[in-house]
């Protein structure tokens, strides 16, 4: 079956990320497919390659990631969301003059147009948020 | 078309499984996620709302976050059933369309 799945919470806020990540991992392991990953409003947060959690606790940004890239999900960053809370693909920072960008790899700068499609072309949508 | 419900909060801090008992069909499914398990044990006040779900629709509690809350071993309401993430996954394909009440 084709999941899109939708994350609409920042990491370390309550459990979205982790509740979306354990579903999606739970899915690909039993063979089904991903078409995408949509973070959206404060979810956006989960794409900052700049957090540093205590050692002992688990980084969200890393987990998806490794997730990412061994199964090649797209991971995709709603533009309008990610630009109010500040993050920035490399060519987003340079269109808006900042010094820096920081979105980690594998994410990606996408927008809204990219959830419909999703939407259209996956059995599911599964949303998790707050 | 039968619709899975996810429901993520406690019934003490916000209505909306309230809501989704409300307005959801016979025939559909309310899985209680995270904080929503709360909603799933035995004795608990808000009981009766679960309770009332399970007349005509199938009530699941996703067991890691139980497990998380220290909560494995209290008693569920009689005819909530336990599942794991692979269940989760399982139950969005048995059923038509997957709401989360956010």
């Amino acid at each position: 079956m084709k999941y899109a799945i939708m994350i609409n919470e920042g990491p370390y806020n309550h459990q979205a990320s982790d509740t979306a990540y354990n579903f999606c991992k739970a899915a690909l392991d039993k063979g089904h497919e991903i078409i995408r990953v949509f973070f959206y409003h404060d979810g956006v947060n989960n794409a900052t390659r700049l957090g540093v959690p205590p050692q002992d606790d688990r980084n969200i940004t890393e987990k998806w990631v490794a997730l990412g890239k061994e199964h090649d999900l797209d991971l995709s960053v709603c533009v309008a969301a990610a630009q109010r809370r500040g993050l920035l693909d490399e060519g987003e920072a340079q269109r808006w003059g900042k010094d820096v960008n920081n979105i980690a790899e594998v994410f990606h700068i996408t927008g809204l147009g990219q959830l419909v499609e999703a939407c259209i072309q996956a059995d599911r949508l599964v949303e998790f948020g707050d | 078309m039968a619709i899975l419900h996810t429901v993520n909060k406690s019934p003490y801090e916000k209505a909306s499984l309230e809501s989704c008992v409300q307005r959801s069909d016979a025939g559909a499914a309310i899985l209680l996620i995270e904080d929503g398990v709360y909603a799933a044990l035995a004795g608990g006040a808000k009981a009766d709302l679960v309770k009332a779900a399970l007349a005509d629709r199938k009530v699941f509690v996703l067991e890691p976050d139980l497990k998380a809350r220290g909560l494995a071993d209290q008693a569920l309401i009689e005819g909530v059933e336990s599942v794991d993430f692979d269940g989760f996954v399982d139950l969005t394909t048995q059923y038509d369309q997957v709401n989360a009440w956010l």
